[in-house]
């Protein structure tokens, strides 16, 4: 878990989303939808964007889990320093997991499309941030910062 | 007849009473205020603002974080006020305590001119003191967010004020230092400046001296042209924990030694607990307790998951109440039977046009319809929480993210009762809210108080599961409206008749027009069904502005005009409206081609002191409707940060569109049918149009920003639909509707 070894003794299909918020409380990945519909618990999963609420924490044995709490622990990263000069986040609960999501995108599709993103990145954000989560991906796919939203 | 507004207190409070948000605070309440919520080295000077030893100025605001950047804006109108510089300035949340009640929210609705007194009091505080009947002197309980009250009058009546009284009281100090003339200095980035020598002090070598002067009653406040921080796009101040998973929400808490609940709740509406098996889960890891209470059952166990298994292996039983009988329909009926006991029976179908008017005069033509909305969901990503805990001592304290601090500890009390005194509440980030967590909506309040009453000494962490949060809600109501109208020879309407549904006594402001028109009829005829209903952003606009919004649409393309003209010719005594309708319909391009199968249609609703116009465009292709674009303008008077009104009014257009594509809460047997997402579909990405939004400054007084987006949004879409295909939606979500294949652009 970012990097760390954890051993922890519970249920094999105990949801991962309460055993990282729980057990090693990491609070940063939220509890939404608990059916996997929603992606505010959205992890890394050995790289992979993963519903961590409907997978079983067996699945995650002696697996690479990163968090939003992994991923900028070493100063901000890109996506999260355009989510600040976009000023995305409203109420923010959402952004953990969709900070989470277009990460894991733009790791393999640096530059995609607007409907590239619309059919990789289902998240819900009920605040209605998406045409600043628009903005933010594309000016990262430009390469250098762009002026604010 | 309902009467346009009440006016009874609103002379009297702008003549006498402006700043009652801070003067009503003498010297012995400042010195409760520095033990409550000043550290050492700081100390309060007017209300709401503390100024500390190395010049930090920290505004304490009587709001939540929703997510709304209010705590950036209310910070940005203190700072022009007092000249500080923006680096020193930082925010608390208020304590729930009476002494920070917010008086100045009061203060606002009174300039408003509304009857805070009656049957008009505002939804969004009809479950606070003054919804239950107290009169103005009674604010004591009230600290809500909601209304979008929190910059344009928090701000304007109470934290703008307090700013600028706390300067003159750092300027006083200041010229008693140098025995000088008050008038001889001026501020500048946190610094008291003697004009003529230069000479000058930090605010925070004033501070202590000047929190022992007397507030002025009528500080004098900055003009306008003055403003250099107001009218920024300043950072929002709470994005940078937005990012990295630091912001604590009310599910966030952790208390040492808590335990986890899950709780299912009589689904039938007023049903009650019949039975459990608690013997399926006696043996269970981690179960602490399981909790009968008449309409729920709560499972208390070590790990949340294993709670939420429990619960769903006690199979409870609950009774119906009487209630099974009720569904969708069913109120559906109810209403139309009533609106047609209040009206005559139209004698065409319910929406048709009756056009040309049988038996009206040559040239006349008339219309009637009949609109409906379905009940909706909150749905805030947060599913609703609260963490407490009650000690044995009769003492008990709560976590939670609410929309009113001090009347969710008021709550809380009455939960418990015992005397507020022994209720200690933390008011929490909210994960969303959008009038979920306002007072007369806690459901998730009490329950935790009793889960924690039943296992004393044990910090308790209850979560609704979505579905919980979905089928508990208090919902945005549904509402049935009919409207008739006679236009005269020239196609402009002669007459405007509006019938419709209320489940209370709600203020009934949203249903009137703006336009000029004569012989103007409104009645509102009362349905009470069991369905907890409940405010949800921007209220009543959100289904007048449907019906009325589309209305006034329809009467255009019944005269032959264009909408946005026909709109225009009934707007020359509203030049507010006129200008940013016009400016809306520019932006969009309005009247100019589209490719093939496109349309535009466009709505104007004024809610919360803003005008927001909307043009949308749309595409209907095989059947599927696509939002490509919604433009829009908005009037909100002054602005004090446009990028952060900017993000509102483009959130609230989602939460708008999210509604009017999909948006329904269905009743069956008594009980929501809806059950998590899947069932109540939310706007994501991918369906998510090109929005941008205009903002038109005007001298108005300020409006607010949280909600004045939402309630254009539907008819505009609609409206277009209409002009893409000649189908006239009068029935919302529009998913429920088969759109039209082919393009008969009825247009003209």
């Amino acid at each position: 878990m970012n990097g760390d070894l954890h051993e922890i003794d519970v249920e094999p299909d105990a949801p991962l989303l309460w055993v990282i918020r729980d057990e090693l409380k990491l609070t940063g990945t939220k509890f939404g939808c608990g059916i996997g519909a929603c992606g505010a618990c959205t992890v890394h999963l050995n790289g992979r964007p993963t519903r961590s609420c409907i997978v079983p924490v067996s699945a995650a044995a002696n697996a690479q889990i990163t968090t939003i709490e992994g991923i900028g622990a070493q100063g901000l990263t890109a996506v999260q320093a355009a989510w600040i000069r976009h000023q995305v986040p409203q109420c923010g609960y959402c952004q953990s997991g969709m900070i989470m999501a277009v990460s894991a995108l733009l790791a393999g599709n640096p530059a995609p499309t607007e409907d590239e993103l619309g059919a990789a990145i289902s998240n819900i954000c009920r605040c209605g941030t998406y045409t600043r989560i628009r903005a933010a991906v594309a000016s990262l796919a430009t390469g250098g910062p762009r002026g604010g939203a | 007849m309902i009467s346009r507004r009440k006016i009874l207190i609103g002379g009297a409070a702008a003549a006498g009473t402006l700043i009652v948000g801070y003067s009503l605070w003498p010297d012995s309440r400042r010195a409760h205020a520095n033990r409550l919520a000043a550290k050492s080295g700081e100390r309060f000077i007017a209300y709401w603002i503390k100024v500390a030893d190395d010049d930090t100025v920290t505004v304490v605001i009587p709001h939540c974080d929703m997510g709304t950047g209010t705590f950036t804006a209310l910070s940005q109108m203190a700072a022009e006020e007092l000249d500080a510089d923006w680096s020193n300035m930082r925010t608390e949340t208020a304590p729930p305590d009476p002494l920070f009640a917010n008086g100045a929210l009061v203060e606002g609705f009174a300039l408003s001119h509304i009857d805070l007194t009656r049957d008009s009091v505002p939804a969004f505080l009809q479950g606070t003191v003054l919804g239950a009947g107290n009169r103005l002197a009674r604010f004591a309980d009230i600290q809500v967010s909601g209304g979008s009250s929190a910059v344009s009058f928090t701000g304007v009546y109470g934290i703008r004020v307090a700013a600028a009284a706390t300067r003159e009281m750092l300027l006083a100090t200041a010229a008693e230092r140098l025995k000088a003339p008050r008038n001889a200095f001026h501020t500048y980035s946190s610094r008291v400046i003697h004009s003529p020598s230069g000479q000058s002090f930090r605010f925070g070598e004033l501070a202590a001296a000047a929190s022992r002067l007397s507030p002025s009653s009528r500080p004098k406040l900055k003009p306008k042209s003055q403003y250099s921080l107001v009218g920024k796009a300043i950072p929002r101040i709470d994005i940078p924990t937005k990012v990295n998973g630091a912001t604590r929400y009310g599910i966030d808490v952790e208390v040492p030694g808590m335990q986890f609940a899950a709780i299912k709740i009589s689904p039938v509406f007023g049903g009650q607990l019949v039975s459990v098996h608690e013997a399926t889960v006696a043996g269970n890891p981690g179960i602490k307790k399981v909790i009968k209470l008449n309409d729920a059952v709560v499972v208390v166990a070590d790990r949340f998951w294993r709670a939420q298994r429990a619960l769903d292996a006690l199979a409870p039983v609950f009774g119906d109440a009487g209630n099974a009988q009720i569904s969708s329909q069913t109120i559906r009926e109810r209403q139309l039977a009533a609106l047609d006991q209040k009206t005559r029976k139209p004698e065409s179908a319910a929406g048709a046009e009756v056009a040309p008017g049988a038996g009206a005069e040559p040239g006349t033509r008339a219309a009637e319809c009949t609109y409906h909305v379905p009940y909706l969901a909150h749905a805030a990503m947060e599913p609703v929480n609260a963490t407490a805990l009650y000690r044995t001592d009769g003492t008990l304290e709560v976590w939670a993210g609410s929309q009113d601090g001090l009347g969710s500890r008021v709550f809380c009390a009455k939960a418990a009762k015992i005397p507020i005194d022994k209720v200690t509440f933390h008011l929490l980030p909210s994960g969303g809210a959008f009038g979920r967590r306002l007072p007369g909506l806690l459901n998730f309040l009490s329950y935790a108080v009793q889960t924690a009453m039943a296992l004393p000494d044990t910090p308790v962490k209850l979560i609704f599961t979505r579905e919980q949060d979905m089928r508990h809600d208090y919902y945005r109501p549904n509402v049935t409206s009919r409207f008739s109208a006679k236009l005269k020879p020239d196609g402009m309407p002669g007459s405007w008749v509006n019938h419709y549904t209320t489940t209370d006594d709600a203020n009934a402001e949203a249903a009137h027009i703006v336009y000029d028109v004569p012989n103007q009829t409104y009645d509102a005829v009362k349905v009470v069904t069991p369905v907890p209903t409940g405010p949800w952003r921007s209220v009543e606009f959100s289904w007048h502005g449907f019906f009325v919004e589309s209305f006034i649409d329809e009467l255009a393309h019944l005269a032959n005009r264009d909408p946005f003209e026909y709109r225009r010719a009934l707007l020359q005594h509203k030049p507010r409206h006129l200008a940013t309708l016009e400016l809306a319909a520019a932006k969009a391009g309005w009247g100019t081609a589209l490719a093939p199968g496109r349309a535009r249609g466009i709505a104007m609703v004024e809610c919360f002191g803003t005008i927001a116009a909307h043009v949308a465009e749309v595409e209907i292709a095989e059947g599927a409707l696509k939002v490509h674009r919604i433009t829009s303008a908005v009037d909100c008077g002054l602005v004090v940060n446009p990028d952060g009104f900017k993000a509102q009014i483009e959130g609230a257009i989602v939460f708008g569109l999210s509604a009017a594509l999909n948006g329904e809460i269905t009743i069956a047997g008594g009980a929501v049918e809806n059950q998590n997402f899947p069932d109540y579909p939310l706007v994501r990405l991918a369906n998510c149009p090109a929005i941008e939004v205009f903002i038109r400054e005007s001298d108005a007084p300020m409006g607010g920003g949280g909600e004045p987006g939402t309630p254009a949004v539907a008819p505009a879409v609609t409206n277009a639909i209409f002009a893409a295909t000649g189908q006239r939606i009068r029935e919302l979500p529009i998913s429920k509707q088969t759109l039209a294949r082919d393009e008969t652009s009825t247009a003209t």
